[in-house]
Formats: C-alpha cells, sequence, structure tokens
C-alpha cells in the first residue's frame, strides 16, 4: 500500500520494508531538480527528520522522513540523474529504502484518494 | 500565484494559456516557466531559438537640442560622443557613485534618446533623470505604451528573415534599427541578456498579443521565462540589479572600471565621478564553478584557507556549464585568481569550488557575425 505526507513525501510498504519518495504534485511543484541530497545506508531515522535535500534550478527543500526506520538502501542513480526526480517521481525517482520501520505511523498518513483529496484543497 | 498587488503584462493570459508557472518578480506578476521547464528552456535558447516576454521593463524617451550634453552628465558612461544608431550600456549613479540602475542608452537621433531600465527601479530611475535634466529638455515615461519582447538564440536572425526583413536590415551588436515586422512598427536592437545572437523589439503595447502570436508560430521559437533567463545570463557572468548591482556598490567593486575610463585628467564631469576617484576599492566581483551540481544561494559565505573573504551574489545549477556556478563579492586583498580553491557555505554543508574567469560558458553566439 502507497500513503502520502503533507508534505508531499510518499511511502511504499512492501514486507517490512518501506520505500520512500517526493509524490508527483511535489516533483512538478520544484521544478527542474538538479541535486539531491541522500541520507546515509545504516542511517536511524526518526519521523520528521530531514533525511535529504532537493534542488531546483530555483530553491532548495527538505525532504522529511514520512516513517521512522533505519536505511537499508539509498537510490545512488540520483546523485547522476536527479532529474529521475522529475520523470518518474513515485518509481524511477524513489529516495530511499527503510527496514525496522513501525507499520503503525501510516495510519497518520493519507491513501492516494485522500491525498489527491487533499491536493485540491492546496490550489 | 497571483499576488494582487503585482501588474500584469499585457501578455498575461498568454502566459496562463501556455501553462506558465507565475510569480511576482519587481511587482510583476511574470512568466517564471513554462511546462518544459527551466533547464529545457534554457538549453533551446542555446541551441535554437527563444521568446521572452520582457514587458515589465521600463522606457524612457527624451528629447531635445541639448539632450546629449544633459545626458552625459547624468550617467556613468559617456552619451555626448554616442553615435546615432548605437546603444550604450551605461549606468545611474548616486552622488555617492553607487549603482541607482543598470541601462541601455539607444541615441535615436542627434536630440532623441530612447533608455530602457530596469522594472524594480523605474520609477526611482525616472525621479532622478528628469529632475537632473534642464526645463527644455523633454522627458518621457513611455513604459505603460511599450511592448518589449526578446528574441534570443543562434536561431534568432533566421526568424526575423523569415519575417520578411532581409538580413541587411539586422543590425550589428548594440545597434538598432527602424524595421517593421508582421507590419507593426518595431524598435529592434541586436542586445539581449542571453549569451546568444539575439534581438531586443520595442513596438507599441497593444501590438503585444499580435507580435507574440507572429513570432510563436514558428516552429523553432519556443517561449522561456525569467527562471531560464537568470540561468543563462549568470553563466555569462552578466550582473542583475539587486544581486551583483545595488546601491551598495559602486561600478568600479563590479568590474566595471574599465568601461568608466574614469580619469582625473578628464574634463567630463557625471554624477558620482569625484565619489568614484575618492573610493579604495574594497570588494571584487568574481566568479566560482562549483565542483558539484549543488548551488550555492545569494548570500552563502565565501570561504578561503578557513577565512570569510565574500558573499555569494546570485548561484545556481548551470545547465550548459554542468555544474553549479556563482558570482560573489570578495575581499580585494584576498587576491582571488582563476582556478585558486574555495569553500562556499550551503546551509548546512560546505561546498568546494574553483574560482573561474566569466563568461562561465564561452561558446555563445552572441557576437557572431550575419
Amino acid at each position: 500500500m502507497k500513503y502520502y505526507s503533507e508534505d508531499h513525501e510518499w511511502v511504499e510498504i512492501e514486507g517490512d520494508e518501506a520505500t520512500v519518495g517526493l509524490s508527483e504534485y511535489a516533483a512538478n511543484e520544484l521544478g527542474d531538480i538538479t541535486f539531491v541530497e541522500l541520507p546515509s545506508e545504516d542511517e536511524d531515522l526518526i519521523i520528521g527528520d530531514t533525511i535529504g535535500v532537493v534542488e531546483s534550478v530555483k530553491a532548495a527543500s527538505d525532504i522529511y522522513c514520512p516513517i521512522s526506520g533505519t536505511v537499508a538502501a539509498i537510490n545512488d542513480e540520483l546523485e547522476d540523474e536527479p532529474e529521475l526526480i522529475n520523470e518518474s517521481p513515485e518509481e524511477k525517482g524513489w529516495i530511499c529504502k527503510l527496514k525496522n520501520i513501525d507499520i503503525s505511523e501510516v495510519d497518520d498518513m493519507m491513501t492516494p484518494d485522500a491525498y489527491a483529496k487533499y491536493l485540491k484543497t492546496l490550489i | 500565484m497571483n499576488e494582487p498587488t503585482c501588474r500584469n503584462t499585457p501578455l498575461y493570459e498568454q502566459h496562463c494559456e501556455l501553462g506558465a508557472r507565475m510569480a511576482p518578480f519587481a511587482n510583476w506578476n511574470m512568466p517564471i516557466q513554462y511546462s518544459s521547464g527551466i533547464i529545457a528552456e534554457h538549453t533551446h535558447t542555446r541551441k535554437a531559438v527563444s521568446l521572452f516576454d520582457i514587458c515589465h521593463m521600463g522606457e524612457f524617451e527624451v528629447q531635445g537640442t541639448n539632450a546629449a550634453t544633459a545626458l552625459d552628465l547624468i550617467f556613468a558612461r559617456p552619451v555626448k560622443d554616442q553615435p546615432v544608431g548605437v546603444c550604450r550600456y551605461n549606468f545611474l549613479l548616486n552622488t555617492d557613485g553607487r549603482v541607482m540602475d543598470d541601462l541601455i542608452v539607444y541615441r535615436l537621433a542627434d536630440d532623441k534618446f530612447f533608455i530602457v531600465v530596469n522594472a524594480g527601479t523605474r520609477d526611482t530611475d525616472a525621479a532622478q533623470i528628469s529632475s537632473k535634466l534642464p526645463d527644455d529638455i523633454q522627458f518621457k515615461d513611455v513604459s505603460d505604451t511599450t511592448a518589449k519582447l526578446d528574441l534570443q538564440g543562434p536561431l534568432s536572425a533566421d526568424i526575423l528573415q523569415l519575417l520578411g526583413l532581409p538580413i541587411k536590415q539586422l543590425p550589428t551588436y548594440f545597434h538598432w534599427g527602424q524595421v517593421n515586422i508582421a507590419d507593426v512598427p518595431v524598435l529592434l536592437s541586436r542586445t539581449g541578456y542571453t549569451g546568444e545572437l539575439g534581438f531586443e523589439l520595442y513596438f507599441n503595447a497593444n501590438k503585444a498579443a499580435y507580435m507574440w502570436k507572429q513570432l510563436l508560430k514558428f516552429s523553432q521559437v519556443n517561449p522561456a521565462g525569467l527562471g531560464a533567463r537568470d540561468t543563462l545570463r549568470l553563466e555569462m557572468g552578466y550582473a542583475l540589479y539587486g544581486h551583483e548591482l545595488s546601491l551598495e556598490h559602486t561600478p568600479l567593486e563590479a568590474g566595471y572600471g574599465m568601461m568608466l575610463k574614469l580619469d582625473r585628467e578628464s574634463q567630463r564631469d557625471f554624477i558620482g565621478k569625484t565619489a568614484l576617484l575618492r573610493e579604495t576599492r574594497h570588494l571584487k566581483l568574481i566568479g566560482i564553478r562549483l565542483d558539484g551540481r549543488r548551488a550555492a544561494r545569494e548570500g552563502a559565505a565565501v570561504l578561503s584557507n578557513g577565512t570569510i573573504i565574500g558573499r555569494v551574489t546570485s548561484g545556481a545549477f548551470g545547465p550548459s556549464v554542468g555544474s553549479a556556478i556563482a558570482m560573489a563579492y570578495v575581499d580585494v586583498k584576498s587576491c582571488p585568481q582563476p582556478e585558486d580553491e574555495v569553500k562556499l557555505e550551503a546551509g548546512r554543508v560546505i561546498l568546494t569550488g574553483k574560482v573561474s574567469s566569466l563568461p562561465f560558458y564561452k561558446n555563445g553566439s552572441v557576437r557572431n557575425k550575419l
């Protein structure tokens, strides 16, 4: 299942791992992404921690951890191809995978439908 | 998001139809980018041709028998010796020698000038210039009735030829000509802010939508916004008012000393000259090419051997350079030389880079002969 935060990160739960990325809305809003700072593998993260930075031509924005856990993998393709976040934000542009997650934390996040409704309130 | 206090250019509806992202700039709602994005617009300008709505900028007309002599005293670079047909980059200084604006003076006739100024300084420029002109010289702010479109890129001359302008009617670099484009009278100059072969078109504001459409009907021409305009000018090391030039800086610090031909012996006087001659230069504007893609933004500290030597004035990823680039004012005593290593503070991290000669991008078509 996929869940979204109010800060426009997404979390996809598969077994006991979570993949984290930026939503398509966030990628569009940021514009052309030119640089991504990724977390370190094995880093322990708590919900709300800064896990990285995305820079577009015009601005830099922090990425917040939507769910607590330990970094199991990072998408190091983003170092050379940060534009993957623009081209495929919710698939090839994933940011990191987390293990040791607390699945109950997603209860406070939005389902895809709820997120779509939330986006409408932002316009 | 539209700021209610901001003005719209005559092309506001066209921008919305093209899916532009609008944002306030100098109290105007301006297109920052269209749907293809800043990098695509930047790259297209470097290899083909882009159209920019620059209607926010200000235009003044100054006319009178002694206009040249009067303007010569108001601007830092000479006006009196400027031939008809020439555009000259110039500075409006205050008595402290600080930059009120950078602008371009067009000599339309012996007794007539056209002055193009930044949007954010239009009112203060108008007040300063008109207050310094003798009563018998006419000053008119024609910004509201003048449209300005910039056609920029190596194919820009081809487009003008497709619109029926013979190549010999196209002005040479920093010259202007009066032409007709799609039956509209246009003041056309070979000037721009991108580092590419390009033209600026000035014409009646009520023809803005028509001209926009005439130029965009060519498949080679794409619209580009202020985002690409900024990365294009930064790659060329061109100053942007409010960043590299401002009331805090003199043109000497910004590296325009050669242009001013400052000379104690020179008979020519202008507002700010006395202050500039007295001035000991403390700062120097430099270019920095960062080692990575991550940008150091305005205000970031520049460090050399652990000491802060200056601050970034503009910084972004340079799409045609392939790395982040920045301009910065540094202490002249730090004597930065090209290839010297510097560090830059970007929030929590320290970035590395090297002092670079300007422009960062050296393959521009701006001076190409037609």
